[in-house]
């Protein structure tokens, strides 16, 4: 799981005010290679949570961006320093291995082959389901 | 890419091998998920270079047809992890990536509008009644730019009035009418094939939040 990923999911459990961000418990970490796109970048970067994308790269790793949230005129500028962090960040760190939690109730979501498990139970035939989202 | 390349890689996924009758699994063939995402992409810009998401992406091949038109990023959501499986072998075997988040829609939240699009073949409502609606509202509150999607031609009017009233659609159009071959995949089917109307629509969000 990529934290571009990342950055949209809060635990949704009946009860739980503030679910957001995840944190991240790293068991694997993998860097793949993506093409550089700013113009992407540059349009993504006014839609992150930024605190949480910061807190999620350290974890995985990397603690090169910076801690605030640099201004509108510093993404418009020729200089590609920024966007290359803000790319590596969001695009080419995976996650493999490891869980996401709940910040309020500590509940662990399994990360396994890079797919977040909300839940692990296979469906109810009956056509029921236990949801994670609701207990 | 060329229309008839991406439906021939399409062609080649693995589908469901053990298909889950109240969960409305059937495959996305090769021909109508080619055509509905070279549509999105070149009619709408919808695809390439934007944050795409597959609502009920079963073995992922709207999200494999997303990643292959070069879509940003594309992230897969189902409830059913052995589809999930599937899925992401999928994915590995046309070495594209694609995250994969196992939850139920109905039950999704997702923080901001990141989503530009939404591509999904929801279920139609014939095991649980309303799921296509149910999927319809959830992609609405998630696509920044455009949802597509597909629903059965005879709940025309309906889905037209419940997008436009209901889900916060400034607007709701059907882009094509296709044929949705549904081979006999499960015991109670008597037909060896049969072939269903079905809407291709694309629903654009107005802009809140």
């Amino acid at each position: 799981m990529r934290l571009i990923t990342h950055n949209m999911l809060s635990c949704n459990i009946k009860g739980v005010t503030n679910g957001f961000p995840l944190k991240i418990e790293a068991e694997k970490v993998i860097e793949k290679e993506v093409d550089f796109n700013p113009d992407f970048l540059r349009h993504m970067f006014a839609k992150i949570e930024w605190k949480a994308l910061v807190e999620a790269a350290r974890s995985m790793g990397y603690a090169e961006l910076p801690e605030d949230s640099p201004d509108a005129a510093a993404i418009d500028s020729a200089d590609e320093t920024f966007l290359r962090k803000l790319h590596h960040a969001l695009l080419e760190l995976h996650l493999e291995e490891g869980a996401l939690v709940c910040p309020e109730t500590g509940r662990k979501f399994p990360v396994n082959k890079a797919t977040f498990w909300t839940h692990i139970d296979s469906v109810d035939q009956s056509g029921g389901s236990a949801s994670m989202w609701t207990t | 890419m060329k229309l008839k390349q991406l439906e021939g890689l399409l062609g080649d996924l693995q589908q469901f091998s053990n298909p889950k009758v109240e969960l409305e699994q059937y495959p996305t063939g090769p021909h109508i998920a080619s055509r509905m995402l070279f549509t999105a992409e070149n009619s709408y810009g919808d695809i390439t270079d934007k944050v795409v998401a597959d609502f009920g992406c079963g073995c992922g091949t709207l999200s494999a047809a997303a990643s292959l038109l070069d879509a940003a990023c594309v992230i897969g959501f189902d409830i059913d992890p052995e589809s999930l499986e599937t899925a992401a072998l999928n994915a590995e075997d046309l070495e594209v990536e694609i995250d994969f988040v196992q939850c139920d829609i109905t039950k999704l939240e997702l923080k901001g509008r990141t989503v530009d699009t939404v591509v999904m073949n929801p279920p139609f409502g014939t095991r649980k009644k309303g799921a296509d609606m149910e999927f319809l509202s959830a992609a609405m509150k998630v696509a920044s730019q455009a949802v597509y999607s597909l629903h059965k031609t005879s709940t025309r009017e309906h889905i037209k009035r419940a997008a436009l009233r209901d889900f916060n659609a400034k607007s709701a159009e059907v882009i094509c009418e296709l044929r949705y071959d549904l081979p006999k995949l499960y015991k109670f089917h008597k037909r060896k094939e049969v072939d269903i109307a079905v809407d291709l629509w694309r629903f654009e969000p107005r802009q809140n939040n």
